[in-house]
């Protein structure tokens, strides 16, 4: 296993990428708070990879996007971040997650640990069948936190719902439109103060109007935790994230195999304006994809 | 015609668009005449099919009612057995028997197949041959004749390991195993049925599997096995065949208890007693008996039903 | 702003928090019990197939060896009289009284059933489907012991007055019980089989309306061999369960081990020989107890023959449309 440092090589993996150079203000973007370093990372369904030899870090409080196209296994990367994919018996994680510096897979971690510590909001809205109140609710209650209904209120203002609900907190969540849905799934995270929030293409089933709210949710949001999200939407992407990554689809010779690929990962305004790599190029200015 | 026309570039359209369309409607209704008979008579014998099939289950309900009629009373639910005076016979033990019998089932297989089934939908790894080997059994175990259950209940529970004696406990716990794979189908049907992203939602909360399961997935999956099970059960009402072999006795003229071990007997078995006699008052008694016992079946499923449609989710 | 205010009181920004452990902090032993507690209720089954099998087990090997019966005997012998004096134990008798009570059963519901499946997934609209799928499920509830009441005092004398043929002994033949028998399988088949038929993709029937094909040509040559195995499936778990049928037997077929297809003939198929000799007073270890247990052991073989069949021709369907 490839141990590392702060200031590893990490150029010499043939997947690039990470450009470590200063800026020209001096300031070390990848100096601030890691909370996730992605070491070498292959996960594989079966024996399939479907994602191979990334390397990143999350910087803690910023917005990190990963785009690209669908069969890039972001979602997949995106999942190992808080052992989702656990759930899958045949997927399987090489490599190394470090959280805070502790291996995310290692021996004695427990996964329900992990998964109150970082959150998720999943692609298609998925509320509980019951009420607005217990939907948050559940949360903190399964945890043992007190205050249930102070948090309640708090989860909802966070996630700029309650001058929406705050009159039918009784009423059933499948009763509301799919904008309010995920955003009631973002204050069901927030409720149980997790310090990371994953978020898969949460707006992919939304309207415009909806997504823009979200969107703005997420600039406040970053205030107080840190953000993955996956998105297919580069201008998104563009819009809220503050460094980006740009992953591929990968063929191998023989045409039957494909895996994602980690071809650039940088500052959003960088990758948006003057890539390093021609694919993340064309991708960006949407001559493939 | 063309006079009328403001220019004639247009009629042209027109006629050209007219022509089309008598074209494709003269090859759309020139369907061979073949076909469409051929088509017809198929249509007529599959509902001369489904005609003769619900006629001929229904058949099975009307003549019950025409035949049992007669003897309809209230005597039949509060009258013992008889040998001798059928115009006094009616079926309380064996309704009382029945009702044991049927508690006795939901006591055991109520917590025994929603667990069964919450294992195999919610905790067991379908790649591992210790659980295909269960779910195989439980799919197969539906299948084995009712008979055979009461073979297992008279070697295995009256006699052999359990040694019970010919009481109704025994019969109890034979149907009970006789209806256990058709509870865990259907528990499981139900639990199936709550959409994945239910439990990634409390996953994700960092709840655990137990806490996710028994506080989202139940609880969203409760009408679905509510219903599976009491369909389940009301076939358990109606089964005959391994009761006579686990000593469910026919004239008992006392209402039996759970553990008393001077004999018992259930509402189909005294019908069936009651049928292979030759004389036809004891035949109007079965009919009848047959409709006290189809009414219970319907009551239980058009509740079942309606449980159904009042409380199903759609996701 | 109110709502900033609110997340503001989240408060986890700078590195105040202190590391968070990842390690559990409990043994969750709840859990794990929990597990065990469902896993054993889920093995429950095996254990219920081992008992069966047990018990169908040893009398039968008591049967073959201290009661001192033949195998060849036993499974090839033409006469069947084991409580009789002199006694024989030939089984064919009531394994040809099962089959040909099934095989009127099949003859009578396979067509009706399959033609109720086709009906009810390529024909009925929506609204009528709605009504009459559950209609035939609640029918295929009624018990077997009203059925063969049915059968006794209705079919019997209806279908003597009509094909005398049919009823050599009245009320009882092999026939009656057949067509009682079809009765009660006829809803498993358009049941199972209307499964089958409906999970064939729309984009099949289609491309076939596409190509100009009537909406016969469809039904019976692109949707019904598309579902062929869950067709199978469903004939077979019918048979299945028309070969382990217990009460319409014992009270429509009669109880004369004739060796025949006959359907005017009277029958004894092996479930109605269990029914009516297991009633409880016959004493464990002699030889007509471990006669029933022998026979039970063969109509235990056959069906589990069947429903392996039809577990794998479902799983076959499923595989290749859901």
């Amino acid at each position: 296993m490839h141990s590392d440092g702060p200031n590893d090589e990490r150029g010499l993996s043939q997947q690039i990428a990470v450009t470590r150079e200063p800026e020209q203000a001096g300031e070390d973007i990848w100096a601030k708070d890691k909370v996730f370093e992605v070491n070498d990372v292959t996960v594989s369904y079966g024996k399939k990879p479907a994602v191979r030899d990334v390397t990143m870090d999350i910087v803690r409080n910023e917005v990190t996007a990963l785009i690209g196209p669908s069969g890039c296994g972001k979602s997949t990367l995106l999942r190992c971040l808080n052992r989702m994919n656990d759930l899958i018996p045949s997927a399987s994680v090489e490599g190394e997650i470090l959280y805070h510096g502790q291996d995310l897979y290692g021996h004695k971690v427990d996964p329900v640990q992990v998964r109150k510590m970082i959150g998720m909001v999943f692609q298609k809205p998925n509320p509980f069948p019951k009420s607005v109140y217990d939907n948050i609710a559940f949360g903190p209650k399964v945890l043992g936190m007190k205050d249930i209904d102070e948090r309640v209120e708090k989860a909802l203002h966070g996630a700029a719902l309650w001058d929406e609900v705050k009159d039918r907190l009784d009423d059933n969540a499948y009763g509301m439109s799919g904008g309010q849905q995920q955003r009631l799934c973002i204050a069901r995270t927030m409720a149980v103060e997790p310090e990371v929030i994953l978020m898969d293409e949460p707006c992919s089933a939304l309207d415009p109007i909806s997504t823009g709210k979200i969107e703005d949710l997420m600039a406040e949001l970053k205030e107080q935790f840190s953000i993955v999200i996956v998105t297919h939407n580069m201008q998104q992407a563009a819009r809220v994230s503050d460094k980006t990554a740009f992953l591929i689809v990968e063929l191998d010779a023989t045409d039957e195999n494909r895996w994602g690929q980690l071809v650039e990962y940088d500052e959003t305004g960088k990758i948006f304006t003057n890539p390093q790599d021609s694919r993340t190029e064309d991708y960006v200015t949407g001559k493939v994809g | 015609m063309a006079s009328q026309s403001p220019t004639p570039g247009t009629e042209r359209a027109r006629l050209a668009t007219a022509g089309a369309r008598a074209v494709t409607l003269d090859s759309l209704s020139n369907q061979p005449k073949s076909d469409v008979w051929k088509g017809n008579i198929f249509l007529a014998l599959l509902l001369l099919a489904v005609t003769l099939a619900l006629a001929g289950l229904a058949a099975i309900i009307i003549q019950a009612a025409v035949e049992g009629a007669p003897a309809f009373s209230t005597k039949l639910l509060t009258n013992g057995p008889s040998t001798v005076n059928p115009e006094e016979a009616g079926f309380r033990p064996a309704l009382v028997g029945t009702l044991y019998l049927i508690l006795g089932v939901i006591l055991l297989v109520v917590p025994l197949g929603v667990s069964a089934a919450v294992y195999l939908e919610e905790y067991a790894d379908g790649t591992k041959w210790w659980n295909r080997t269960i779910e195989l059994n439980v799919q197969n175990l539906a299948g084995v004749p009712s008979i055979i259950y009461g073979i297992l209940g008279l070697a295995f529970i009256v006699r052999g390991p359990l040694d019970l004696g010919f009481i109704l406990a025994a019969g109890s716990l034979t149907l009970a195993l006789l209806v256990l794979p058709t509870v865990i189908l259907a528990s499981r049907e139900a639990i199936r049925a709550v959409p994945p992203s239910i439990r990634e939602g409390s996953l994700a909360l960092g709840a655990t599997q137990w806490q996710t399961i028994r506080r989202q997935v139940l609880p969203a999956a409760i009408p679905g096995v509510v219903t599976g099970v009491i369909l389940a059960i009301s076939r358990a009402i109606g089964e005959t065949a391994p009761l006579l072999l686990v000593g469910a006795a026919t004239f008992v003229t006392f209402n039996p208890t759970f553990l008393g071990d001077n004999g018992y007997t259930a509402l189909p078995v005294l019908i069936f007693n009651y049928a292979s006699r030759p004389q036809d008052e004891f035949r109007i008694l079965a009919a009848a008996g047959v409709i006290v016992m189809l009414i219970v079946l319907l009551a239980m499923n058009a509740f079942a039903v309606w449980l159904r449609n009042r409380y199903e989710q759609q996701w | 702003m109110e709502a900033r205010d609110s997340i503001g009181a989240f408060g986890q920004r700078g590195a105040a928090r202190p590391l968070p452990s990842l390690e559990a902090p409990s043994h969750r032993y709840g859990e794990k019990l929990i597990k065990v507690l469902l896993g054993a209720c889920a093995l429950l089954s095996v254990v219920t197939t081992t008992a069966i099998v047990i018990s169908l087990l040893i009398p039968t090997i008591g049967f073959f060896t201290e009661d001192n019966i033949g195998i060849t005997e036993f499974l090839f012998g033409t006469s069947w009289a084991p409580t009789f004096q002199p006694a024989s134990f030939g089984v064919l008798p009531i394994l040809v009284g099962t089959l040909s009570t099934s095989l009127w059963g099949m003859m009578f519901a396979v067509p009706i059933g399959l033609a109720s499946a086709i009906w009810l997934s390529e024909y009925a609209s929506p609204r009528a489907r709605k009504v009459v799928k559950p209609v035939l499920e609640v029918l295929a509830g009624i018990p077997t012991v009203a059925i063969g009441i049915f059968g006794l005092v209705f079919l019997s004398p209806l279908i003597d007055d009509i094909f005398p043929f049919m009823v050599n002994v009245p009320p009882f033949s092999a026939g009656i019980a057949g067509l009682a028998i079809g009765l009660m399988i006829v809803p498993i088949i358009a049941s199972i089989s209307d499964d089958a038929m409906r999970s064939v993709p729309s984009g099949l029937r289609e491309a076939a309306y596409g190509l100009g094909a009537t909406k016969l040509k469809v039904a019976t040559r692109v949707v019904f061999p598309a579902a062929i195995s869950g067709v199978i499936a469903s004939l077979v778990l019918a048979g299945s369960r028309a070969i382990g049928e217990t009460m319409v037997v014992l009270l429509v077929a009669g109880a004369s081990p004739n060796l025949t297809f006959d359907p005017g003939s009277s029958v004894l198929t092996m479930t109605a020989f269990i029914g009516q000799t297991a009633t409880g007073d016959i004493s464990t270890g002699s030889i007509t107890y471990d006669t029933i247990f022998a026979v039970g052991s063969l109509l235990f073989i056959i069906t589990l023959i069947l429903n392996m069949f039809a577990i794998r021709m479902v799983r076959k369907y499923r595989e290749v449309y859901e």
